[in-house]
């Protein structure tokens, strides 16, 4: 701001305080139970009474601390007050001071591998707090994940659950492709697969549903799925034999993933995250998937 | 002295008017005020009608009950004491019923516009451009009669009440002028003439001023005349009242920054609006004690007559909130509760019990002499309302305070870590209990709202036909 406007803040700031103690001192003084003559309808009198003295007291102190207040922080224009404070410079310290202690929580969990962190409840705890800010969104709160988005309290993986891959999908990111073969397959070839693969698992099934369906399959899919149907973590190929289903194991929902394909993303955090915490998140769903059942928290 | 004995013929049918539509508008604003307390407690209770939605309907409240509820009153009231206090009729009557309609078509427009998302976005102004325009007209009508009867006075010196009255139209023409100054794009929608950090500073000097002027000098007003009235006793102090006013209306114009606190507004504006703050405890606590004193030599009357009870009731009130508002202006203390329900439990500790109660006591007071009746048709009734106001406000100020301060220290709590303890929403899921004590508290007020309709009713209504009803009961005995 330019000198005159910080001149007449610091002058119409000033005034107004002198004219509060001028106001007080001028009208201090009185005689207890003085009655001014006037009258107004009918019957409304005024004593004149001096003011209160606790109360002239507490106005004076407010001034005094006002005055005081402005020499130490920014108020009077331009004069930035002795502490030299200011709201941004309050928030980076208070910034610094919770960066600090962040740093040290890491830095004392460094060294220790996944399975090490997956015990320690410290690390737990901010690999928790790490999960719900960045994870939560679709693995969900309890990491149980949604139709589309995996379950990570499982044994069952898509890329694999050992560390460094954990690490590597989180970096990385994953990008799941499934094709669409609506265009490609006839329908009896949609037919054999559909009334199949939900079933492969079902030791009931018709031997000739399982024999048209695993033809089929050798020709459609073993590619990726893999000829025994279970899948590949190198292209995040589900396996097809068990009963985690991504996108849903109905013959209704099979038929839907078959025609249309499907798309799974798992978004690259290696410029959201720093590299301890996506160490430390990494060791927490490392724990998730390696608990005993019972140490599975809800 | 014969003029002195002379009376004047006054001009009461608009007092009439306002101090009824007081209690209707009452009623009203506090319905939805009721109604959206429930709605936090229930969101269900919106049935996705957007009309209806919390945040329409919100500001249908702030409106109803400052404007059309305070508004009424101070109408009312200030008209009854200029034309009395001066000795003089209104000035200009057929404008001063302008005034009356006027501002009733202003209250309506809002109830119509704002549940249907009209807004200019700005807390306590959000009427748009074409109810801004009527409001300043209506205003400005006001300050004609009001200070037109002033000068038409037949006694020398000015009654206290009336500096504050006046203090108090003249201040919010200025704060409503300058702070709705708008760009219309159509008749539903205008921006607002300034920018930015600019934008909001004018916005918060006018909100605080609407505070300071409308719901504090005006209400002042009404203090200075009905209090020493009702007790029969003289005011305390003059020279208490000159030191009070002055400093009152030139302070409070300061302190509007403290609502930026911690924002983009400049760091120099916010400790000002902070000191001076602090500086306005003094003279707010003026007000509170010229009331207070002047009932001294006259407690006795305390006990059989409720309306006084009201009036020293509000003043305590008043005492309270004006010593909170300067601590939640300190920089520190606001960190915590800025954005919490603390600042909810604040401003009802003012709106419920001195805004209100203030109002109340004063129509109670009023009505009797408008319609020419010795007093209120029950005063065990009035008794009953004084209890209702009261314990409603301590329900709905003390929940409010505990959960803003809850809010307030579950947002900042950090973990060793460094990160946040709780979600936003883990804290919504603990205030659950302070509103649902919120709502029972806003329920008893307003049920005593409904008890002030029927014994105004039963007060007003004409003789003839409170006979035939008495006949008619005793005939089916």
């Amino acid at each position: 701001m330019s000198t005159f406007w910080s001149i007449w803040i610091i002058v119409i700031t000033a005034g107004m305080m002198v004219g509060c103690l001028w106001l007080l001192f001028a009208n201090a003084r009185g005689v207890p139970g003085e009655v001014k003559d006037h009258t107004w309808d009918d019957d409304l009198h005024e004593y004149n009474n001096p003011l209160p003295r606790w109360w002239l007291n507490l106005f004076i102190l407010t001034i005094i601390f006002a005055a005081g207040y402005l020499a130490f922080y920014p108020g009077l224009g331009n004069l930035g007050g002795r502490l030299g404070w200011t709201q941004s410079g309050e928030l980076a310290n208070k910034l610094d001071a919770l960066t600090a202690k962040r740093r040290a929580a890491f830095a004392a969990l460094a060294d220790k591998d996944f399975p090490a962190l997956a015990k320690d409840p410290s690390a737990q705890s901010l690999g928790h707090a790490v999960f719900l800010g960045n994870c939560a969104g679709c693995h969900g709160a309890d990491a149980h994940g949604a139709i589309g988005f995996p379950n990570l309290t499982d044994k069952d993986w898509l890329y694999g659950g050992d560390p460094e891959t954990l690490v590597k999908t989180i970096v990385e990111g994953r990008h799941g492709q499934m094709p669409a073969f609506g265009a490609v397959l006839q329908p009896d070839a949609l037919q054999a697969l559909v009334e199949f693969v939900p079933f492969w698992s079902d030791a009931t099934l018709d031997a000739g549903r399982r024999e048209r369906g695993m033809k089929q399959f050798a020709i459609t899919c073993a590619a990726c799925h893999g000829a025994d149907g279970k899948g590949n973590p190198l292209l995040g190929a589900p396996n097809l034999t068990d009963n985690t289903w991504l996108y849903g194991g109905t013959s209704k929902k099979v038929r839907e993933t078959i025609v249309n394909g499907r798309g799974g993303q798992m978004p690259a955090h290696a410029t959201l995250l720093t590299p301890e915490e996506i160490r430390i998140v990494a060791a927490y769903v490392y724990g998730l998937s390696n608990a005993p059942a019972s140490l599975v928290t809800p | 002295m014969e003029k002195k004995l002379s009376t004047p013929q006054y001009e009461d049918s608009v007092i009439r008017g306002f101090a009824l539509m007081t209690v209707v508008w009452g009623i009203v604003g506090m319905l939805v005020g009721v109604f959206i307390a429930a709605e936090l407690l229930w969101p269900e209770l919106n049935f996705d009608i957007p009309w209806i939605t919390y945040s329409r309907l919100r500001p249908l409240h702030t409106n109803a009950v400052i404007f059309a509820f305070g508004g009424s009153a101070l109408f009312a009231t200030s008209y009854w004491c200029v034309q009395r206090t001066c000795r003089a009729g209104l000035f200009l009557p057929w404008l001063a019923k302008f005034t009356f309609w006027g501002w009733q078509a202003v209250i309506v427009s809002a109830a119509i516009t704002l549940p249907l998302g009209i807004t200019q976005g700005k807390e306590y102004a959000e009427l748009e451009w074409p109810i801004d325009v009527l409001i300043a007209i209506v205003w400005v009508s006001y300050a004609i009669v009001f200070f037109g009867t002033i000068a038409k006075r037949t006694v020398s010196h000015i009654y206290v009440a009336n500096w504050f009255f006046g203090a108090y139209i003249l201040a919010v023409a200025l704060l409503h002028i300058v702070n709705s100054a708008a760009i219309p794009i159509n008749l539903f929608h205008s921006y607002s003439a300034y920018a930015g950090a600019t934008d909001a500073m004018v916005q918060w000097w006018y909100g605080h001023n609407a505070v300071g002027f409308f719901l504090t000098a005006g209400f002042l007003g009404m203090m200075y005349y009905f209090v020493p009235k009702q007790a029969g006793r003289p005011i305390y102090s003059y020279r208490l009242s000159i030191v009070h006013f002055w400093a009152l209306i030139a302070v409070y114009m300061w302190a509007g920054p403290h609502h930026l606190h911690y924002t983009s507004l400049p760091d120099w504006v916010q400790s000002l609006g902070m000191v001076f703050s602090l500086i306005l405890l003094a003279p707010s606590w003026g007000g509170m004690i010229n009331g207070v004193m002047t009932l001294s030599g006259a407690w006795h009357k305390l006990r059989e007559d409720p309306i006084l009870k009201f009036l020293i009731v509000s003043l305590s009130f008043y005492g309270m909130s004006t010593f909170e508002g300067p601590m939640m202006s300190i920089r520190t203390v606001n960190a915590l509760s800025h954005y919490t329900d603390w600042t909810i439990g604040h401003v009802h500790s003012g709106a419920l019990g001195w805004v209100a109660m203030i109002s109340i006591g004063s129509i109670y007071a009023l009505i009797p002499k408008l319609w020419g009746r010795k007093e209120m048709h029950s005063i065990p009734a009035i008794n009953l309302h004084f209890w209702l106001s009261t314990i409603g406000t301590v329900l709905y100020i003390v929940a409010m305070w505990s959960a803003g301060v809850m809010q307030g220290l579950m947002w900042r709590a950090t973990e060793a870590d460094g990160t946040l303890t709780y979600s936003f929403v883990e804290s919504l899921k603990a205030t659950y209990p302070f509103y649902a004590v919120r709502l029972a508290g806003g329920l008893v007020f307003f049920s005593g709202m409904l008890v002030m309709a029927w014994n105004v009713w039963r007060t007003i209504a004409p003789p003839q036909a409170q006979a035939v009803r008495i006949t008619g009961a005793e005939a089916r005995a």
